[in-house]
């Protein structure tokens, strides 16, 4: 039987981070996948993360992914194909390789098996034609496949939201995003986002049935009240090929559960979960857990998480001393502790906020229609006006990132030292205009507003992620947060660069009095 | 489904080649989906990069996808969207999670059953088969 100081069940943003930190250590890592392909769910993700620099903030999902593989390139074996199909006494791990079953012996194992998507049923749920949003994303993203030409999506938490967002991008239709809660669960910025490509949402809705015979040809949704109970006469029907579920995730915690782990179900954490510690050391001496297997999360806190696992195994075996595993925990513990404030931290959940942490009334509109009002956006720190070129910074909550802040060359931007404060824009630093925080938001919420570039008229800068990408001289309509054309529109500027990654910026030509609407632009025959 | 008809009235060779292309105009129907387009550029992913064009086999039909990638990828691009019917209740199942977890996807794959399409790479000459139960349909069973 091969022995490994330590065996890595999965080969997602934990187990890799875990991988790098062990190997670096000295241990013998194994990692094992039942993927072909390793990097867990990181590779579909191609939007750009939130957090701040050491998070990789304003990096895309699938560039992370190619940074941990080749962190742990040469370092850890990284064995695919293969999933581990039990963990019995002796931290023996038996794995099913090719056609046989292979058994391992480890002298400590870190858990990290993600987790699965949740499923809800309703009449014709099992059509072809229903599938999970990460179904949908892995078709459209790794495979070039759309999943369908004309969407339901059911789930607005940041899953729903996102995927919806790259369901545009990949050229689908998104019908309609509909949610059983009578709030928008996801970032604000990310409803945004799709608000303005005119995406309605209907919440305290459900899908009451999926038409169709062989596959999906309808949707009927519901209104529900209070107690989600579907009131009757409120049905809906939309013309669509596909529903989406994003409607939560469930920690793969089955093999933690088998290794004897205590567990506990932690509705907070998202279900079946082990009893951890802060580092993911589970009640099995040797065995750790971490990321999305220990509580949902996202991949930022995973990737953490999988670097404390890693050097507490580590440590556990002796690779390292005490006083080393603190001193690397420490910082990593500070990283963690960042992306857990804000108003989407584990301890606010559930909760119903009023205020911003600096006391701003909240928008009464972003979680119901997913956008702000253009009088809500003048209470805002990073909303001014001035003369000239300036930013605009539409991001009302508190969540953790601030890109914004360091990549503005001129220092117009300050979040400061709490990553979850919203951005404030400093009327004396001299905007030059280069769009770099405009490209670098991962949730596209900054805008670059010249309110009288020429008499009547004013220019607003925006973030464009679709094709055809407009050119220069084009004519079409600017759009306002809703979606709603508001007035006729020129494109007089297009940048890319690769500093932008992909996110190109668009300039507008406007009405002055339109400044402080139009935030998307669709061209005249599109 | 207009598309259905106008298929049906086109010569054969004319809807093999329409068959397999990146893009389809058309909502060819085969198994009560419609053909969805590859994605050739992306905004974020740029040019999407494909193996090579193989040929396989659907239920008969002559279809073709990339090598490489998922079996129910290819067949998604061609309009399949049922991959196989329950034992009991006969209902039909497509890609559900995309993952390989589900099992919703199952196919007879070269005569294997049980094999999940979703993850399970395409190669030249497959011979791909709906599921019905546990197995390919018998020769001569009724269609259900």
């Amino acid at each position: 039987m091969k022995r490994y100081d330590l065996i890595i069940v999965g080969a997602g943003p934990a187990g890799l981070s875990a991988a790098a930190e062990a190997s670096k250590r000295g241990m013998s890592v194994a990692v094992f996948d039942e993927n072909a392909k390793p990097g867990g769910q990181l590779f579909k993700q191609i939007h750009k993360f939130f957090g701040s620099k050491k998070h990789k903030a304003k990096m895309r999902g699938y560039r992370i992914g190619e940074q941990l593989l080749s962190e742990v390139k040469g370092i850890a074996d990284v064995e695919l194909n293969s999933p581990v199909i039990g963990i019995y006494p002796g931290r023996e791990v038996v794995v099913r390789q090719g056609d046989g079953i292979v058994h391992y012996c480890a002298d400590s194992i870190i858990v990290a098996t993600g987790a699965s998507e949740n499923a809800v049923p309703f009449e014709g749920w099992t059509l072809p034609g229903v599938m999970g949003a990460g179904a949908a994303q892995t078709m459209m993203n790794l495979h070039g496949v759309k999943p369908g030409e004309n969407i339901l999506m059911l789930g607005s938490g940041n899953v729903g939201l996102v995927v919806a967002f790259q369901l545009l991008q990949a050229g689908c239709n998104v019908k309609a995003l509909v949610d059983a809660a009578p709030r928008i669960g996801g970032y604000g910025v990310h409803a945004a986002k799709i608000a303005r490509c005119g995406v309605p949402f209907y919440l305290s809705h459900t899908v009451a049935k999926a038409e169709g015979t062989s596959c999906v040809t309808g949707a009927v949704i519901k209104r529900v009240d209070e107690h989600f109970r579907p009131i009757a006469g409120t049905e809906k029907h939309f013309d669509v090929d596909t529903i989406c579920l994003a409607v939560g995730l469930s920690p793969m915690s089955q093999l933690l559960m088998m290794a004897g782990c205590d567990m506990e179900d932690n509705p907070k954490r998202g279900g079946q979960v082990p009893v951890c510690g802060e580092y993911g050391e589970t009640s099995a001496p040797g065995i750790f857990a971490a990321g999305d297997v220990s509580g949902i999360e996202e991949a930022s806190s995973a990737m953490i998480e999988g670097r404390m696992a890693g050097i507490c195994a580590a440590a556990y075996l002796g690779f390292c001393t005490e006083s080393e595993k603190w001193t690397a925990l420490c910082p990593l513990k500070d990283d963690l502790n960042d992306l857990r404030q804000g108003m989407f931290a584990p301890k606010s959940h559930g909760k119903s906020l009023e205020t911003t942490d600096e006391g701003i009334l909240l928008s009464g509109t972003l979680l119901k229609k997913g956008h702000i009002t253009s009088e809500e956006a003048e209470r805002f720190p990073g909303v001014v006006h001035e003369a000239g070129v300036h930013p605009v910074i539409e991001c009302t909550q508190n969540i953790p990132c601030n890109p914004c802040q360091d990549v503005c060359p001129k220092h117009c931007i300050r979040v400061g030292s709490n990553i979850t404060a919203l951005p404030e824009v400093d009327k004396s630093a001299n905007c030059i205009g280069c769009g770099m925080c405009v490209a670098s938001c991962p949730g596209q919420a900054i805008f670059l507003l010249n309110e009288n570039c020429a008499p009547g008229f004013a220019t607003v800068t925006l973030p464009y992620e679709f094709l055809p990408l407009p050119q220069k001289g084009r004519k079409g309509k600017a759009l306002d947060r809703a979606g709603k054309p508001v007035c006729s529109a020129e494109v007089v500027g297009v940048k890319a660069s690769p500093a932008f990654d992909h996110t190109a910026i668009l300039t507008i030509k406007v009405p002055s009095e339109m400044a402080m609407d139009a935030r998307f632009f669709k061209e005249e025959g599109a | 489904m207009f598309g259905r008809l106008l298929l049906c009235r086109l010569p054969k060779h004319y809807m093999k080649s329409l068959i397999g292309t990146a893009y389809s105009g058309s909502h060819a129907q085969f198994t009560g989906g419609q053909k969805m387009k590859r994605i050739t550029e992306h905004p974020i992913l740029g040019k999407i990069e494909k193996g090579r064009k193989v040929n396989f086999t659907f239920d008969g039909r002559e279809f073709a996808g990339y090598e490489g990638e998922p079996i129910a990828a290819a067949l998604k691009a061609n309009g399949v969207a049922v991959h196989r019917y329950t034992a009991k209740l006969h209902k039909p199942r497509g890609i559900f999670c995309a993952i390989g977890r589900c099992t919703d996807c199952v196919m007879v794959i070269d005569g294997k059953p049980n094999i999940r399409t979703c993850i399970t790479p395409l190669r030249e000459g497959m011979n791909v088969q709906t599921q019905y139960g546990t197995g390919a349909k018998k020769e001569g069973a009724a269609e259900r």
